[in-house]
């Protein structure tokens, strides 16, 4: 394999492994203080990847406008899905909530295929991404710059928000000790709540750009990078936000360079990450980035 | 400040307070002494909203002549608002978060910076430990700071009637003897204090009035030094 080509795989990995990372922060923090998988996660990214399809195609707004509404509607729905789906099972067995989760995500699906229908949709990818600049053998599209771009923006904009603020004082609290923190005055639901709108915001970031990238939409295009991107905070360390990143990353990586080194194993692909799971699961329990943590009594 | 009446807290099947009354007056340090398992933090939980099968009455004036609330269903997190502050068993520390960052947690309900950050200087006065380790994080400290630390961070939300949950729990006698000597400066900046102890002698010492626990009842109650003087005290809880 030449040099150009390495570097193009490079850019390729650091596309899919910035989607896995901004999917894997929300997983990541949910789980870190509610100790919830949330199963829906994954779909919120399609809602989002559909929000924008229909605010730029059906009402032809410009791309910009409907990626922030898209972004704004997913993290209500995130909120949403939290104050029906879990905040009622709050003090039940953790058991209920997971279950309540994967009802939530078939749920989603479903009224997705209801209302948008089965059937793929093909998105216009706007030209200022699908350009390229060439050098040598070696071509970027602008979308191989524009996704890990805003994919940086936005985990800077969360690290600011969950190390800087006192929402986000509030959240890495939580995570340690609900009740000490209820205590001192914080509204731990309200906290919650934050913590499903910025994740699923997150996921929706990642939908739509996912949606630019394999250019279309439909109603389970969410349940594979939920998946992967799911392992990945595991591979991190979940209840991490750094080893989100770290994971999404080395998921990414792992998936195209595997697929590059070794094309005969290419309908493999999405057995990589599972491998890893394994690994992980059998290596480091904890994963790269996360702590030990105890199972509250 | 503080009227408990008749105050039953049950657990499942068990009683684990029965009927247990008491009354903490403005201005006061009171104390409430018993065994392990009498009922003591089930109490004082109770106080603090964190029990929900309890039945009586807690009632509360924030001031001298306001009309009294009942805390009874109000939810832990507005206890800060009405100016009530737990200092929980066991410390609570979170140990990821540096000193500062726990101080800071314990004003989360306040939002004026600068009267938060007069306060963190008050705490950090009282105990100048804590100013030194301040971005430490709070796992790092040593048993006695960290209780320390419990102390400050429920002073930061500037309460008026400030709850101890043992603070001389695990502590070196004389780590007692200072925390102790701490809690008598805060009642003398104006704080009522409610303090759960094991420690009888030191409690006792420092109290206006104490109650004494034996299993979910109070069997006793009188001055603290009145109860010092007390033979049955002495035989049960100040070793004879
Ligand atoms: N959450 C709970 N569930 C069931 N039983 C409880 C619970 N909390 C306390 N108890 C029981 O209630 C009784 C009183 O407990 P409590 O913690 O109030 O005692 P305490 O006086 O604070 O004791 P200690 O000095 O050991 O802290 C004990 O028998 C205890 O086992
Ligand atoms: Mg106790």
């Amino acid at each position: 394999m030449g040099f150009e080509m390495f570097l193009q795989h490079c850019f390729n990995a650091l596309t899919l492994g910035s989607l896995y990372a901004l999917i894997a922060i929300g997983y990541t923090m949910v789980y870190g203080i509610l100790r919830l998988i949330n199963f829906a996660h994954g779909d919120i990214l399609m809602v989002g990847a559909y929000f924008i399809f229909f605010g730029t195609f059906a009402f032809g707004w410009p791309w910009g406008v409907a990626a922030i509404l898209s972004i704004l509607a997913a993290g209500l729905l995130g909120v949403l899905i939290d104050r029906v789906a879990y905040r009622p099972l709050r003090d039940a067995p953790r058991i209920s909530a997971l279950i309540s989760a994967i009802a939530m995500s078939f749920f989603i699906e479903s009224v997705a295929v209801v209302v948008f229908t089965g059937q793929p949709r093909p998105v216009q990818q706007p030209a200022w991404l699908t350009n390229a600049w060439q050098f040598g053998d070696l071509r970027v599209t602008h979308l191989a710059a524009f996704v890990p771009g805003i994919t940086i923006i936005l985990v800077c904009l969360l690290l600011y928000i969950v190390y800087r603020t006192k929402p986000g004082l509030a959240m890495r609290a939580i995570s340690k000790d609900i009740e000490t923190t209820r205590l001192l005055g914080v509204k731990v639901d309200n906290i919650i709540a934050l913590t499903f709108g910025l994740g699923s915001a997150l996921a929706a970031a990642a939908g739509i750009m996912w949606a630019l990238r394999y250019p279309q939409v439909h109603p389970y295009m969410g349940v594979m990078p939920g998946l992967k991107a799911f392992i990945a905070a595991v591979f991190g360390g979940i209840g991490s936000i750094e080893g989100a990143v770290l994971g999404g990353l080395v998921i990414g990586f792992v998936e195209i360079m595997a697929v590059a080194f070794m094309p005969e194993l290419s309908s493999y692909r999405d057995a990589f990450a599972f491998l890893i799971l394994v690994l992980v699961l059998l290596v480091k329990p904890t994963g790269l980035l996360g702590e030990k943590i105890e199972e509250k009594i | 400040m503080l009227e408990i009446k008749d105050l039953y807290v049950r657990y499942g099947g068990i009683e684990a307070v029965q009927g247990v009354s008491m009354s903490i007056p403005h201005g006061s340090i009171v104390t409430l002494i018993g065994a392990n398992g009498a009922g003591k933090s089930s109490i004082i939980r109770s106080v603090a909203g964190l029990n929900k099968t309890i039945s009586g009455q807690i009632q509360f004036r924030r001031h001298v002549g306001d009309e009294p609330v009942s805390l009874m269903g109000l939810k832990p997190e507005s206890m800060v608002l009405n100016g009530i502050a737990l200092s929980p068993e066991g410390r609570r520390i979170l140990p990821h978060l540096t000193v500062r960052e726990n101080l800071a947690l314990g004003a989360y309900s306040r939002s004026n910076k600068k009267e938060i950050e007069d306060d963190m200087e008050w705490v950090y006065s009282l105990f100048p430990r804590l100013k030194e380790r301040s971005w430490q994080k709070g796992g790092t400290l040593s048993g006695g700071e960290q209780q320390m630390l419990a102390v400050g961070r429920a002073l930061m939300s500037r309460p008026d009637l400030l709850m101890l949950d043992e603070p001389s729990l695990g502590l070196a006698p004389l780590l007692v003897k200072e925390i102790f000597a701490i809690i008598r400066k805060i009642n003398e900046d104006g704080k009522t204090v409610l303090l759960v102890e094991q420690n009888a002698y030191a409690a006792l010492s420092i109290a206006n009035f104490a109650y004494i626990l034996e299993v979910g009842r109070v069997v006793l109650s009188g001055p603290g030094r009145e109860l010092l003087e007390n033979p049955k005290v002495k035989e049960a809880y100040l070793g004879g």
